[in-house]
C-alpha cells in the first residue's frame, strides 16, 4: 500500500454543510537539492478541526509544518492558511497563526510574563489588550503563579505550556504545533493533550499537529494524515482508519520456543488476516474474531505440544494501522537512523 | 517599529540578566590595561653592572661617583666591583650581572693627556630593553664627564631644543585607547555574534520568524541591541580606564561628547561587520573560533601597539580597511591630545560609513525563512 494515498474520510454523509476550511495543502513538493522531503501531498483541515500529522522522524511532517508556517519556501503546489496563500501572503498567513516549534524556544533567562510580552509586541498586540491576553493565556495554561519565574528554572512540561502560551498570545484562529509533547513524561504528556483539547473548546482552535506518538494522534485528533517518505499514505478519523484495516483485533502470542512453520500454520486459521513476526516464538497476528483465533491458537499448541507463554488480545491499533499501509512498524522507524533530518538545528530536541 | 524595539527589548533584557557576560566584556580589556599598562611601561631599576677599574685614577673615581650617584636617585643599576675583566664578562654572559664597565689601565692619563680615552661597557643585548636603558644611562654619563666645566661664552655646537605638546604618555596611558576599542570588540563578538548564533542553534530565531516581523525590524532590532551593548561597554572602559591611566580628559563635557560619537560610530561600525560575517553562519563553534583569528587580525594591525607607518605594505592595506584603526586614532586623538571633532572626523567618517555599509549588504542576505 505504500506511495497509495488512501482517503477514508466521510465527513458530510449525512448531508450536513461542511465547515468551513482552515487549511488547504495541494500537491505541496519540498526538494532539497535532488532529495525530496515532501513529494506532493494534499490535505485539508476543517474549522474547529484537530488534525494530526503521524509518522516516523524523517518522515516530512516537520517540512510540512514548517511550510505552511512560512518557515521553509514551497518548492512547488499551493497551501492556503485561514484563506491565505502561503507562498504570496505570507505576513497575512503569520498574524493569523500560532506556531509552537518542535525546540523550547522560549528565552530561558527572561520570565515567562517577559517572554509572553516580547511575542504580544512581536505580533502587535495593541498595549490595552497585552495584559489582559497575558493574564487569559497564564490562565488557560495554568501558569498565572510562574509568570515572574525565569523559564530556566520550570520543569520540561511547565516550559512546554510556556511555550504554548506565546503560540496563543495574540489570539491566533490556527495552531501549529511540531511534536508538542517529545521529551516530556507520561504524566505531563497526559497534561498537554488535556490542556490542548480545552483550549480547542474554549478558544475554537483549529489545530495542526505532527506527532510520532500513535497514542497522542489517538486521543488527541480528530482527523489523521500518516505520512511517510514524504508522501500521505492514509487519511481518516482514528476510527476510520482502525476500520480501514482488516481484522479487528490482533493476538499477541508468545510461545516457548521457535516452531517450524508457525507462521504459515497462523496465517492459514480461520479469520486471521495477517501474521506478523516480532521476534523468536512471538507473533501478533491481525483476525475479524479475536475470541476464536484464540481458541484455535491454545488448541494448536496442544496438540503440536507447544506451550503458550504469554496470549492478549487488543483491538487494532495506529500502530497496526501505520504496519498496514507502510509495510512496517513505526516504533522500528523511530529506531533507525531517519531517512532525512531536517533542518540541522543543534539545539532542537531528538 | 514596536517589533523592532521588542527585539532590542528582549536583548537587553537577556544582556542584564547575565552578569558573567557583561562581565567577561569588560574584564579582560581592564585587565590587559592593568597588566601590560604596568608590565611595559615601567624603567629599569635595580640592575647590576660590574666595575673593572684597572686605572684607579682620579678619573676613574670620577666615573664611580657618577654611578654612585645614578644607585642613589634614579636607581637604574648599582655597582659590583670586580678585579678581572674575564670573569666580568663571563658573568654578563651567564646572566648573573646585566653589564660591566672596564676603566682601562693609564684612563686618567689618557683624559688629561686628551689622547682619545676610552672606557669598555659591555652588555647582554639579547634583551633589548635592559641593554638599551644602561647604554642610555651610561653615554648620559660620559655626556656630562665630557662637557667642559666652563662653558665658552659662544656657543659653536648645533643644539636641538625639543618641545613636547603633551604631558608624559606612560604606556597605560598610551594603552588606554586600544583596550577601550578591544573592550568593544569583545562585547560585539560575545553579547551580538556569539549569542545571535547561539540563538540561532537553539530555536529562538524560528520563534522570530513565525510572527509577522518584517526582516528589517528583525535586522535592525538585533544590530541596536548589540551597538547599545557596545556602547555601553565602551562607556565603562573609557571612563573605568582613563581614571586607571590618570587621564582627566573624561572631565571636559566637550571631550565626553566627542568620545560618545566614537563609541557610537566604532559600535555600529564592529556590529555591522560582524552581523555581516554571521548573517549566514549557523554552527556556533564558528563565533568562538573566529575570535582569536579576528582579534589578531583587525587589532594588532591598527596601530593600537605599534605604530602603522612600520608596518610593511601588505600590513598597512589590512590597517586601512580596519575599523580598528580609526577606532584607536580617535581614541588617541581624544584621550591623550584633547584634539577636538577636528581630529577624528575623518576616523567618524569612516567608521559610520563602514558600519552603515556592511549593514546595508547584511541585511539582504539575511534568511527570513529557515
Amino acid at each position: 500500500m505504500t506511495g497509495t494515498i488512501q482517503s477514508i474520510s466521510t465527513n458530510t454523509s449525512n448531508g450536513a454543510p461542511a465547515p468551513p476550511i482552515a487549511i488547504a495543502v495541494e500537491n505541496i513538493v519540498k526538494r532539497y537539492g535532488t532529495f525530496e522531503a515532501v513529494k506532493g501531498v494534499s490535505f485539508s483541515v476543517a474549522d474547529g478541526e484537530i488534525f494530526g500529522l503521524l509518522g516516523p522522524n524523517g518522515a516530512g511532517k516537520s517540512t510540512l509544518i514548517r511550510m505552511m508556517t512560512t518557515l521553509v519556501p514551497i518548492t512547488s503546489g499551493n497551501a492556503t492558511v485561514a484563506g491565505h496563500d502561503v507562498a504570496r501572503e505570507p505576513d497575512a498567513v503569520r498574524r493569523v497563526i500560532g506556531v509552537i516549534p518542535q525546540a523550547l524556544t522560549s528565552d530561558p533567562d527572561l520570565t515567562v510574563e517577559e517572554n509572553l510580552s516580547i511575542y504580544a509586541k512581536l505580533y502587535s498586540v495593541p498595549r490595552a489588550e497585552r495584559e489582559k491576553n497575558i493574564n487569559e493565556v497564564l490562565e488557560a495554561v495554568d501558569l498565572v503563579k510562574w509568570r515572574g519565574a525565569q523559564v530556566k528554572t520550570l520543569s520540561g512540561g511547565m516550559r512546554r505550556r510556556v511555550e504554548i502560551a506565546r503560540g496563543l498570545v495574540h489570539n491566533p484562529h490556527i495552531f501549529f504545533l511540531d511534536e508538542p509533547t517529545t521529551g516530556l513524561d507520561p504524566v505531563s504528556r497526559i497534561a498537554v493533550w488535556e490542556m490542548l483539547n480545552h483550549l480547542r473548546e474554549t478558544r475554537h482552535l483549529t489545530m495542526l499537529l505532527t506527532t510520532h506518538y500513535m497514542e497522542e494522534a489517538d486521543k488527541l485528533c480528530d482527523r489523521i494524515a500518516i505520512v511517510d517518505h514524504g508522501k500521505l499514505v492514509a487519511l481518516g478519523t482514528p476510527i476510520e482508519l482502525k476500520q480501514s484495516v482488516p481484522g479487528a483485533n490482533v493476538v499477541e502470542v508468545h510461545f516457548d520456543r521457535e516452531a517450524e512453520q508457525w507462521k504459515a500454520r497462523l496465517e492459514g486459521m480461520d479469520g486471521v488476516t495477517s501474521v506478523q513476526a516480532e521476534s523468536a516464538g512471538f507473533y501478533r497476528v491481525l483476525t475479524s474474531s479475536g475470541s476464536r483465533t484464540t481458541m484455535q491458537l491454545v488448541e494448536l499448541a496442544a496438540s503440536l505440544g507447544e506451550t503458550i507463554t504469554s496470549l492478549s488480545v487488543q483491538n487494532t491499533t495506529l500502530d497496526d494501522v501505520f504496519v498496514h499501509y507502510t509495510g512496517r512498524q513505526l516504533r522500528d522507524e523511530q529506531v533507525k537512523a531517519p531517512v532525512f533530518m531536517m533542518p540541522p538545528r543543534p539545539g532542537a530536541q531528538p | 517599529m514596536n517589533r523592532m524595539f521588542a527585539i532590542v527589548e528582549r536583548e537587553m533584557r537577556k544582556f542584564f540578566r547575565s552578569p558573567t557576560l557583561m562581565i567577561m566584556s569588560l574584564m579582560m580589556p581592564i585587565l590587559q590595561l592593568l597588566i601590560m599598562g604596568n608590565a611595559f611601561g615601567g624603567k629599569i631599576v635595580g640592575a647590576h653592572v660590574a666595575v673593572v677599574d684597572y686605572d684607579h685614577g682620579p678619573e676613574a673615581v670620577k666615573i664611580r661617583e657618577g654611578f654612585d650617584a645614578i644607585a642613589v636617585n634614579i636607581k637604574t643599576f648599582t655597582t659590583v666591583e670586580y678585579t678581572d675583566e674575564n670573569k666580568a664578562r663571563e658573568d654578563v654572559r651567564t646572566g648573573k650581572i646585566d653589564g660591566a664597565v672596564i676603566i682601562p689601565a693609564q684612563y686618567s692619563r689618557r683624559v688629561y693627556a686628551q689622547d682619545a680615552p676610552r672606557i669598555g661597557f659591555v652588555v647582554d643585548n639579547s634583551d633589548l630593553f635592559t641593554s638599551g636603558s644602561l647604554e642610555s644611562e651610561m653615554q648620559a654619563l660620559v655626556t656630562a664627564l665630557t662637557t667642559p666645566v666652563i662653558q665658552p661664552r659662544v656657543a659653536t655646537a648645533i643644539a636641538l631644543e625639543i618641545v613636547e605638546l603633551y604631558p608624559y604618555v606612560n604606556y597605560m596611558k598610551f594603552l588606554l585607547p586600544a583596550c577601550v576599542a578591544l573592550a568593544m570588540y569583545i562585547s560585539v563578538m560575545i553579547g551580538g555574534g556569539m549569542l545571535y548564533i547561539d540563538d540561532k542553534a537553539r530555536g529562538v530565531h524560528e520563534g522570530y520568524l513565525v510572527t509577522p516581523i518584517t526582516r528589517l525590524e528583525l535586522v535592525m532590532g538585533l544590530n541596536m541591541a548589540g551597538a547599545i551593548k557596545a556602547v555601553l561597554s565602551g562607556i565603562c572602559l573609557t571612563v573605568i580606564g582613563s581614571l586607571m591611566a590618570g587621564l582627566g580628559v573624561i572631565f571636559h563635557p566637550e571631550a565626553d561628547l566627542e568620545l560618545l560619537c566614537l563609541i557610537l560610530g566604532t559600535s555600529i561600525a564592529f556590529n555591522g561587520m560582524m552581523f555581516l560575517m554571521m548573517v549566514r553562519v549557523d554552527d556556533p563553534l564558528v563565533p568562538r573560533a573566529m575570535f582569536g583569528v579576528l582579534n589578531l587580525l583587525l587589532f594588532y594591525p591598527s596601530g593600537a601597539m605599534y605604530p602603522i607607518a612600520a608596518f610593511p605594505p601588505w600590513l598597512r592595506a589590512i590597517a586601512i580597511v580596519d575599523p580598528f584603526t580609526y577606532c584607536v586614532h580617535g581614541f588617541k586623538s581624544i584621550l591623550l591630545k584633547d584634539g577636538g571633532f577636528v581630529a577624528i572626523r575623518y576616523d567618524l567618517l569612516f567608521l559610520f560609513v563602514f558600519g552603515i555599509s556592511t549593514l546595508l549588504v547584511a541585511t539582504p542576505l539575511f534568511k527570513r525563512t529557515l
